[in-house]
């Protein structure tokens, strides 16, 4: 805008301002209601707020948000089951009886979703999911896994020698696979580059299952090992699924190879026979056992609450939910184990820390100051180096128990047992979380005015009363803050513990890196650090409501 | 407390200085076992007791050879180099994101400022194991888990709360005339901010960046699960020797992080006391 236009405009506005306070809204300099005039700088001021929010906000969400947000999903995530074995889950829906074994169309679903985890080496990692519910599951996939091989040899051995076409690969290819996809098979160069797998149109309807179990072992083979269907034998399951299907009939089939499967069709009444179940009972007997399929119907479901119940001793059955044998129980003890030692670390806090943050509070400045160093030191100093120094002075043949030793308390033979056990952890921690004990009390108490207490002790109370009375009451906020904050940072202790708690001195946490590194059931591990996330919040909840967040300081 | 009154009757005197002699004890307990390891690292032999030499203050007894095993030690040696390139690299990052979003927050309209906040204070608050674990599922999906990269945006994660907690702090006490006065002066907002604002709260953002760093530098739990071994840092070179096979190059290392600790709390000290006076607040 030239000078020129700004001076009309402001000619202009400035007429309809006195217009305006004649008649309308008061108006701000540009002419625009005053209002509306706020509402846009103040839009603005809170735009350019967010802008400078904005970026790091973004980063948190990403790097620490959705990782805990993923855990979350994870404590209740359980679509292994069903993704591998989509065919099982399905055939099991209406497996109502369960009494009794299912079905042969259930075995047979196994047995083609089987065979094909087995290929993709998927199968393993169902049986050690389904293991956490019900032991030997593992072992019990990982020889299935073997063995799936031979389900369905008995037929296979039957349509080769009724027509020995039946063992070329060019034959099912003609039958199953589309037109477009031999074409474009055909111009591929390498095995690597042939195209997706497609069925002929038409086959699916016929021989339904043999459709589908011929196009998953189409694009197994294919995809795992890059070799080609039109050169390849089909599995052993694709028979046992043809037989099925003949069986039934060929619904009036009159695509590729009608009249060999019309053959075989007239032939498959005849045949031996041996039911799925039965094969499967050969490589496993467990198979022949309902609590197998049980615990593969529980834990069908894409999400469960198997792990959450697991984290507190409990379990999914068939029956419902009930607790865990009493052996196996362990979390609910670890939990009372963790809370219980947090307490006590809390109490030891306060009771060491109470006095010095009294002291400081009533010491001239410069002296507090001085020894609020003595404070400040160890917590700054690495977690690491004070959790080694106590690992150091508390061993058997270590500093404290030698100068026991020296004086005379404890005899050379019989040196006290202070770590790798309870009494470690609380010794450890307590020294490591004193700090945030006592920066919150002396922070609290340096607002007391001390001329309450004098006030007190004038009316003729003595120093215990006027302590007890009048001075504590005003503490407490202090000794919430601080029991609260010292609590919270106890009870999702993983360091210490593990390196000073041995066997006994462990915390849920603990259990919760056990479970990520060693076991690697990450469900659960993921559903305990839930339940230990919101107990800390809640607890934090707290603090905020008590102390309020503002209220944090450091150092 | 400060000082005992001339008529104070014997009770009182020995309770004076009996809870004098409870204090003491209790700060020896805070400060002992951080001063014992300092000699212990002097150590000649390989046990984590003083010596019968050591006592009798025998120049035999006391030997250099653990601070030579971590300066030779190729295994310490590579802990200290990657501590070295990422805990400043995560550093650099939540100062500088915490820096621009603590004055974001300090402006006076700024939407959701308590939801807002508590996600940012958030990684403070969540144990670390429970965040190291979520990590380290969710890293491991994105292809972040043992890489360089994923460590120092876990640890900048974890550093950002103490950024923003110590330079909201420090704006609490900004007079807000001073950018208003510059701006009226000709000050473009970037200059305003490197020129007025920057100065002034410097101590804040120092002391906010000491923090990450000490964060990033002492963090064990977190690298455990989002590193791999090429990123062994020097605190899981410590937790590993803690654990497995405890050797006195520890107390070495220990000893020369006591010297880092104690040089850097000197800083935050003196950096604290100059922005009070700054702020016109006593120094205390």
């Amino acid at each position: 805008m030239t000078d020129a236009a700004a001076g009309m405009g402001r000619a202009a506005s400035d007429a309809r301002k006195l217009d305006a306070a004649a008649t309308g809204p008061m108006l701000a300099a540009d002419g625009r209601p005053l209002k509306a005039s706020l509402n846009r700088a103040l839009r603005a001021q809170k735009l350019r707020a967010l802008a400078l929010i904005a970026p790091l906000l973004l980063f948190i969400l990403v790097t620490f948000i959705a990782p805990i947000a993923d855990m979350l999903f994870r404590s209740v995530e359980n679509q292994i089951v069903s993704e591998t074995l989509p065919r099982t889950v399905i055939a099991l829906e209406d497996w109502q009886e369960t009494s009794q074994l299912p079905g042969e169309d259930a075995y047979a679903a196994l047995a083609y979703d089987f065979m094909e985890a087995a290929e993709r080496r998927e199968h393993t990692r169902v049986g050690s999911r389904l293991n956490y519910e019900t032991t030997g599951m593992s072992s019990l996939f990982r020889q299935s896994g073997r063995g799936i091989d031979d389900v369905g040899e008995i037929y296979a051995d039957q349509f080769v020698a009724l027509n020995p076409a039946w063992e070329e690969p060019a034959t099912w290819v003609a039958l199953m696979a589309s037109e477009r996809w031999q074409d474009e098979a055909a111009e591929a160069e390498t095995d690597a580059a042939l195209p997706r797998f497609e069925l002929a149109p038409g086959i699916a309807e016929a021989l339904p299952e043999t459709a589908d179990a011929y196009r998953s072992f189409a694009r197994t083979i294919m995809s795992e090992d890059e070799d080609d269907p039109r050169a390849e034998e089909p599995w052993n399951t694709v028979y046992l699924a043809l037989y099925r299907d003949l069986l039934a009939g060929t619904g009036g089939y009159d695509g590729p190879q009608a009249a060999m499967l019309n053959e075989a069709a007239a032939a498959v009444p005849g045949f031996e026979a041996a039911s799925v179940q039965a094969q499967f009972a050969d490589i496993n007997e467990d198979w022949a056992d309902t609590e197998v399929w049980e615990t593969i119907e529980a834990f069908s479901d894409p999400y469960t609450a198997g792990y959450f119940l697991a984290a507190i001793d409990m379990q999914l059955t068939p029956d419902g939910i009930e607790a865990q044998p009493e052996e196996q129980q362990l979390y609910i003890l670890l939990f009372q184990r963790t809370i219980f030692m947090s307490l006590m670390i809390t109490f030891s806090c306060i009771l060491l820390g109470y006095p010095i943050a009294y002291l400081l509070s009533n010491l001239p400045m410069r002296t507090s100051n001085l020894l609020l160093i003595l404070v400040l030191l160890p917590f700054w100093t690495s977690l690491l180096v004070r959790t080694s120094a106590w690992k150091v002075l508390l061993q058997q043949e270590g500093v404290i128990n030698d100068i026991l030793v020296w004086i005379g308390l404890v005899a050379d033979d019989a040196r006290l047992q202070l770590i790798n056990n309870q009494l470690g952890t609380i010794i450890a921690m307590t020294h490591i979380l004193l700090p945030f004990m006592i920066l919150p009390l002396y922070s609290v108490m340096k607002t007391i005015p001390p001329s309450y207490v004098r006030a007190a002790k004038s009316l003729g109370a003595t120093d215990w009363t006027a302590f007890w009375r009048v001075y504590f009451p005003q503490s407490v906020p202090g000794i919430g803050a601080g029991c609260i904050l010292v609590f919270i940072l106890a009870i999702g202790y993983y360091i210490t513990p593990e390196l000073v708690g041995g066997r006994t001195g462990t915390f849920i946490s603990n259990r919760i890196a056990f479970h990520i590194s060693s076991s690697l059931n990450w469900g659960l591990a993921a559903a305990l650090g839930s339940i230990l996330l919101a107990l800390v919040l809640a607890l934090y909840w707290l603090y905020d409501r008590i102390v309020g967040i503002d209220n944090v300081k450091l150092g | 407390m400060s000082g005992l009154p001339p008529y104070a009757s014997t009770g009182q005197r020995a309770w004076y200085y009996g809870f004098r002699v409870i204090c003491g004890l209790i700060f020896f307990f805070l400060m002992a076992p951080i001063l014992v390891i300092i000699p212990l690292s002097f150590n000649a032999q390989d046990f984590f007791t003083f010596t019968p030499e050591m006592l009798r203050l025998d120049p035999a007894g006391y030997s250099l050879q653990h601070y030579e095993d971590f300066f030779t030690n190729p295994d310490w040696q590579q802990a200290l180099s990657n501590s070295v390139r990422i805990a400043p690299a995560a550093t650099v990052l939540s100062v500088v994101l915490g820096t621009l979003a603590a004055i974001g927050l300090s402006q006076s309209h700024v939407p959701f400022k308590g939801a807002i906040m508590a996600i940012l204070i958030s990684p403070m608050i969540v144990p670390l194991i429970i965040s190291a674990a979520g990590m380290y599922f969710f890293y491991s999906r994105v292809g972040l888990q043992g890489t360089y990269l994923g460590v120092v945006l876990a640890h900048a994660a974890l550093g950002i709360p103490f950024v923003i907690i110590t330079v909201t702090a420090t704006l609490v006490g900004f007079d807000r005339s001073l950018t208003r006065a510059s701006a009226s002066l000709g000050a473009n907002p970037v200059t305003t901010f490197f020129k007025v604002q920057m100065p002034l709260i410097l101590p804040g953002v120092i002391s906010g960046g000491l923090f990450a760093f000490i964060t990033s530098f002492d963090e064990v739990v977190v690298v455990l699960f989002v590193g791999s071994a090429g990123q062994k840092t020097l605190p899981w070179q410590m937790f590993t020797g803690l654990r497995d096979q405890i050797s006195p190059t520890i107390l070495a290392v220990a000893t020369i992080l006591v010297v880092i600790s104690v040089a850097l709390l000197t800083v935050v000290e003196l950096l604290r006391r100059r922005s009070e006076r700054l702020r016109g607040m006593s120094p205390g």
